[in-house]
């Protein structure tokens, strides 16, 4: 990547061009590593801006870099700690977060750009967590020596039990909120593809033409009448599940954040309906109320009463005929495996689908010996495990079908 | 180049207080001519840099709301079939009306091909992306980068200028990569107190120094509450207008009154219950 030619001030332009290019394709090594998604395009814009005479304005660089390279908020959070560490040799601050406009550094050029015989390549000025060396590999990741350098697609297959790193924690929360809201939007708009056959409707095009002596002059389409997928999470918060509810509960808060109909109920030994504190707007809000509702660890799992009930006080209230129910649990039923057997059976008469989705399925060595799920599990639609991010993905062509 | 700072007083001149990042942001969309991708919550005012950019530059603006569903016919153009068919019955046995069905004449523009068909490049505003969906967002892509329209029956219409593109979108919907990358990133966010009250100066009359300041701490109090829907710019402003047109120059001096109008803030039954009478007097506390 070359500068774009301006007009010479130093008589040694060349090689300064060569030693702004070699910075900069560091800088971009630099943001990839953080989970920048940089190609081509922004690498020669961003030439042309150093060439166009902001290179020698810092502040002015930050901020256009900022927009360029950004693609979303995390992106956005992330820039200027970045950009200062690189560029300003200042330390990385945790999370930086800016609001309104760049605070005004003091120094009046780029270090490494103002004195014209600086040594090329000079890592002088970057700062010891980030790479300097132009010989950097491609392609490594920056795990480890910078803060959220992680992306959600090194997250995908990580069981939720293994993720101990706050930070990660945290990215898989958003994830799964994310999934939540695409999980949604395309299940909407294959209802639209559905609906959206050009049908004319014949008999109310003609009587609607009469007054025109019988020209269809306005045309009446037929629309199919959708009722929206209703979806019904129930969320076992026993102790056993402990590994796996933060991360769920933050999974359903998206989920009825997003789909136009939803309920949520938790179970451990009792039924708790729990629609409304999720629909706090803060998903941190949401997830404190939940945990307390969610504290019934320690005195078992009663899945077959929980599911009475249901069924006795919320079925005929939240289930219609385009429902599907979906029960998150390990299927250990410390109650009457027997009771369970039979809500199940009276669940499935009323919604279209049941699945079942059990973070224990994708251990090794597991089988569904519990007495509870053996109980269930001849009322179940879709059995599926539920310990990644990738799982939970899996799920939505089945959704999409019913 | 034509520099932020200068960017920046044409949009103070037009209404709109940006701040240095948003003015930078500007001044790169013509030199890499690239479209901005505005992000933030409800109420920031994404889409008044979109009106207040087609102000600066003395243009049109031409706004494509987005929602689910939308699609080419609604956003690019559209045949006039009626007009089309009456056509047709008026002129019952000639040969050529075949082709003259589909000629410019019954054509009925849409926002996206009005933009690319203007003599003077105008603002794109498309507003709320994020309610598009995927294949929409697709389409729009290729649009943004050739602008150019291939319709059928007419043959393929090349832009005559190019607009300046602006994107928002509330984030209801992951948007693709392809779309992120190919803009210019903002993140909007709520104004602090020093822009917000040259916000309130500038478009409420009335509203002097003291009192603006004062409702920008106040709005500013009532954001770190924990609200359903946190206020916007447009409800500051709202607000601020109201104490206006109710005689009040001090918060201080008319507490009453300014809890009364908080309704102006807040949206929600919820949200409402929440701000108490205590509550207000302890936010007035905080505001010097």
């Amino acid at each position: 990547m070359s500068c774009c030619g301006s007009s010479p001030e130093f008589d040694d332009l060349n090689e300064v061009s060569k030693l702004v290019s070699a910075r900069l394709a560091a800088f971009l090594r630099t943001l990839r590593d953080a989970g920048f998604r940089v190609g081509l395009a922004e690498g020669q814009d961003a030439a042309t801006l150093m060439s166009a005479g902001y290179a020698v304005r810092p502040n002015l660089l930050r901020a256009a870099f900022k927009h360029l390279f950004s693609a979303r908020k995390s992106d956005w959070d992330k820039f200027d700690g970045l950009f200062d560490a690189f560029w300003l040799g200042k330390r990385v601050r945790s999370r930086s977060r800016t609001i309104g406009s760049v605070p005004t550094s003091s120094n009046p050029s780029l270090k490494g750009l103002q004195d014209k015989s600086a040594e090329q390549g000079s890592g002088q000025s970057v700062a010891d967590q980030l790479p300097s060396s132009d010989d950097a590999p491609e392609g490594r990741s920056g795990e480890g020596r910078m803060e959220g350098a992680s992306r959600a697609d090194n997250l995908a297959d990580v069981d939720f039990r293994k993720l101990s790193d706050p930070d990660q924690v945290a990215e898989a929360h958003e994830a799964a909120a994310q999934l939540a809201r695409a999980m949604r939007t395309r299940l909407t708009r294959r209802d639209l593809a559905r609906r959206r056959g050009y049908r004319l409707d014949l008999r109310r095009t003609i009587h609607r033409n009469i007054s025109h002596g019988g020209v269809p002059i306005s045309l009446v389409k037929r629309q199919r009448k959708d009722k929206p997928l209703r979806l019904i999470v129930l969320l076992d918060a026993s102790g056993s599940m402990s590994m796996y509810t933060s991360l769920f509960l933050r999974f359903i808060h998206g989920v009825l954040d997003q789909f136009r109909e939803a309920e949520a109920f938790l179970f451990h030994t009792r039924l708790a309906y729990v629609s409304d504190a999720m629909k706090e707007r803060d998903a941190g809000r949401a997830l404190d109320r939940l945990s307390i509702m969610a504290q019934g660890a320690g005195g078992g799992t009663k899945i077959g009463e929980s599911l009475q009930t249901f069924n006795r006080w919320h079925a005929s209230r939240v289930i219609h005929s385009r429902s599907c129910v979906m029960i998150v649990s390990d299927g250990y039923e410390t109650g009457d495996a027997a009771l369970l057997g039979r809500e199940m059976a009276a669940l499935h008469r009323r919604c279209r689908r049941i699945v079942w989705l059990n973070p224990m399925m994708a251990w090794e060595g597991y089988a569904p010996e519990a007495r509870g799920i053996k109980a269930a599990l001849p009322h179940v639609d879709l059995y599926a495990p539920a310990n990644s991010l990738q799982s939970l993905r899996a799920l939505e062509p089945y959704l999409a079908k019913l | 180049m034509k520099g932020r700072d200068e960017i920046a007083q044409a949009l103070a001149a037009s209404g709109y207080i940006a701040d240095a990042e948003l003015a930078t942001a500007i001044s790169l969309m013509r030199l890499l001519r690239r479209p901005l991708l505005l992000e933030g919550e409800a109420g920031v005012g994404k889409t008044e840099v979109a009106k207040a950019l087609a102000k600066v530059h003395a243009t049109e603006l031409i706004r494509l709301q987005c929602y689910e569903g939308l699609d080419q016919s609604s956003a690019l153009y559209e045949w006039n079939y009626q007009r089309q068919l009456l056509a047709i019955q008026a002129h019952r046995g000639s040969d050529s009306i075949e082709d003259q069905v589909f000629s410019e004449k019954y054509l009925l523009e849409r926002p996206l091909l009005a933009a690319i068909r203007r003599a003077r490049a105008p603002v794109l505003l498309i507003d709320e992306i994020d309610r598009a969906d995927d294949e929409f967002e697709a389409f729009l892509l290729e649009l943004l980068s050739d602008f150019q329209v291939s319709i059928p029956e007419l043959g393929t219409i090349p832009a005559m200028t190019i607009p300046q593109v602006v994107l928002t979108s509330n984030g209801t919907r992951e948007l693709s990569d392809a779309l992120r990358r190919r803009c210019l990133y903002h993140y909007v966010d709520y104004p602090d107190v020093d822009r917000e009250t040259r916000i309130i100066l500038a478009r409420v009359a009335g509203a002097g120094p003291s009192l603006s300041l004062q409702i920008a701490r106040m709005v500013e109090g009532v954001r770190k509450e924990e609200l359903r829907k946190v206020p916007g710019v447009a409800e500051t402003l709202d607000w601020a207008a109201a104490l206006v047109g109710l005689d009040v120059s001090n918060l201080h001096d008319a507490s009453e009154i300014v809890h009364e109008t908080l309704i102006c803030l807040l949206k929600t039954h919820e949200d409402r219950a929440r701000v108490t009478p205590e509550v207000t007097q302890r936010l007035l506390g905080k505001v010097a």
